[in-house]
């Protein structure tokens, strides 16, 4: 059975086309303004790169802030079962699962057979998002790629005071003035976020293993942060990490009847 | 590398003032008051009980620099020298770096009693709408505070957001206030974020839609009135509400915000960014009294 998952974020529209659980195709493009057209899109980048014809997919599932805009989905699958089931996707031992997306960071908590038990939404604030990174990674004038890496130079804790992106945009400006290391400041960057998406983990409880999905994921920098906030060996990531609600939904869409 | 001259939005325009009635060189204390807040500076000259001179400003990245920048300011408006200052008082959230002040006292107190001086003795309820935070103090008839709330932790609702948030539009601080209400038909609803980095994405959705600068600038000032709102309403509302602060100026959000309240605010002629650094000095001109009264009796 071939079936597809569209995840419509905030920033990227991903799909994943699977086929009797596993993989065959991917497509994610920026969301933008015209949501229907990101979603249409998206679904043509996965279709080829599976190199299927559309009508191979049997069935659509559609997630993420942007779901009501997947008119081609079947049917929607909310944004914790979504992460939830692509998380365990991955790694069936999965307890703990965060999604730390651009404009939203969640976190769920699991039992053994993998149904959620609680969970936490920060959709508010963009301190404890994608967007915060980013926004620094302006200001720092160093990419999001770049800023990963360099984080891991740093030895050093510098505290940040602000948590709203608007203060702590100035708080980087601060330290650049006083001549602070690209990578120090990039250290700070990531201990804050990650100190945001803690917080909101231990609202409700840390199980291991624990999972992470979302774009965040690629970058080392913040995983590191937040492993050692949480005070676990590893943190586990699939390899795109921004598919992994697409992947949830797509999962959904073949098990259901 | 051309970079292309880009105006400047956000800056308000500073200012400074002497009083035509009152001379420094007849005056017995001369108190100072500064107010070194995240983004603004003031610094207030009291003698006699009464404003002699004030300077507002903007802040710079350096603390001390930005209080003697200020100081300096309110001096040139009266051509006083420095050193004629008998007591100075340092607040705001730079308030330890005031190098030349006798004493630091917190915002809140200044604030509180700043208020009932630039509003009269009325005031029970002062919202302070900062660069950084909005507080909302209860106080007596004296301008003692009796209870008071804040958040810090997010732009949403401060000055620093609107800030932003002119610059994002295109459209002057000081206009944003007016413009905020030109647009036709019914008054577009809140945009759905508090939050200045989604409500900037949000904007550009907006506009994008065709919505005009002005219904944008409704629908924002819209949000940051339920914001402030929110704060307000926890802290409680007594009548003789009067608000100090650079929002303050800015009737887009105030209009929005006291609708909502449904009282009236006060009203006042004098700079309600003044308000932290005018309660300052006069706490500062007390002091001055104090000392001149023990000496008084030591002599006595």
């Amino acid at each position: 059975m071939i079936t597809a998952g569209i995840d419509c974020g905030a920033k990227n529209t991903k799909t994943v086309i699977m086929q009797d659980g596993k993989i065959i195709g991917k497509g994610m493009v920026l969301t933008g303004f015209d949501q229907a057209k990101a979603v249409e899109d998206s679904l043509v980048l996965a279709v080829q790169h599976a190199g299927i014809i559309r009508k191979d997919i049997q069935r659509i599932f559609g997630t993420g802030s942007g779901k009501d805009a997947i008119t081609a989905a079947e049917d929607t699958v909310d944004d914790i079962k979504a992460m939830a089931r692509g998380a365990r996707y991955f790694f069936a031992n999965a307890r703990t699962v965060a999604d730390v997306g651009f404009e939203e960071g969640r976190a769920v908590k699991l039992d053994e057979q993998g149904n959620a038990v609680d969970f936490a939404i920060n959709e508010k604030c963009a301190a404890g998002a994608g967007a915060f990174i980013e926004a620094m990674s302006r200001v720092l004038e160093v990419t999001i790629a770049e800023m990963g890496p360099l984080s891991l130079q740093s030895g050093r804790d510098i505290p940040m005071n602000a948590q709203c992106v608007v203060f702590a945009e100035s708080e980087v400006v601060d330290l650049i003035h006083s001549r602070t290391s690209k990578a120090d400041i990039s250290k700070t960057i990531h201990d804050s976020i990650a100190s945001r998406i803690v917080s909101m983990i231990r609202r409700i409880g840390i199980n291991e293993d624990v999972a992470l999905i979302g774009g965040v994921g690629h970058n080392e920098g913040f995983m590191d942060s937040m492993a050692k906030q949480l005070k676990v060996n590893t943190i586990y990531v699939p390899e795109d990490p921004e598919f992994g609600s697409a992947v949830g939904a797509a999962v959904s869409a073949a098990e259901s009847k | 590398m051309a970079e292309e001259q880009k105006q400047e939005f956000w800056r308000w325009p500073e200012s400074n003032w002497k009083n035509p009635e009152l001379d420094w060189r007849t005056s017995t204390f001369i108190a100072v008051g500064i107010d070194v807040g995240s983004v603004s500076s003031q610094a207030v000259i009291v003698t006699d009980g009464e404003i002699l001179a004030y300077g507002n400003m903007r802040t710079g990245f350096d603390s001390p620099n930005s209080a003697r920048n200020a100081y300096k300011f309110a001096l040139d408006a009266i051509g006083m020298p420095e050193e004629r200052m008998n007591y100075c008082i340092g607040t705001g959230y730079g308030r330890v770096n005031v190098p030349f002040a006798n004493r630091t006292l917190t915002e809140i107190a200044c604030h509180a009693r700043g208020a009932t001086f630039i509003y009269g003795p009325g005031v029970r309820t002062v919202l302070d709408v900062g660069g950084q935070d909005i507080k909302s103090i209860q106080c007596d008839e004296k301008g003692k505070v009796t209870n008071f709330l804040m958040n810090d932790k997010c732009a949403a609702g401060t000055g620093r957001g609107m800030e932003v948030f002119a610059d994002l539009l295109g459209v002057p601080i000081t206009e944003v206030g007016d413009r905020s209400f030109e647009f036709k038909g019914e008054e577009p609803p809140a945009v759905s974020s508090a939050c200045v980095v989604y409500a900037k994405a949000e904007a550009t959705g907006l506009m994008r839609k065709g919505w005009t600068r002005e219904e944008v600038l409704a629908a924002y000032c819209k949000a940051m009135a339920d914001r402030i709102f929110s704060l307000v309403e926890r802290g409680g509302v007594k009548p003789g509400f009067a608000v100090t602060g650079g929002m303050a100026k800015n009737r887009g959000v105030m209009d929005r915000l006291m609708k909502k309240i449904g009282i009236e605010r006060m009203q006042t002629l004098w700079d309600t960014q003044i308000a932290g650094a005018v309660g300052a000095a006069l706490f500062a001109y007390a002091m001055c009294l104090k000392a001149e009264g023990g000496r008084r009796k030591s002599e006595g």
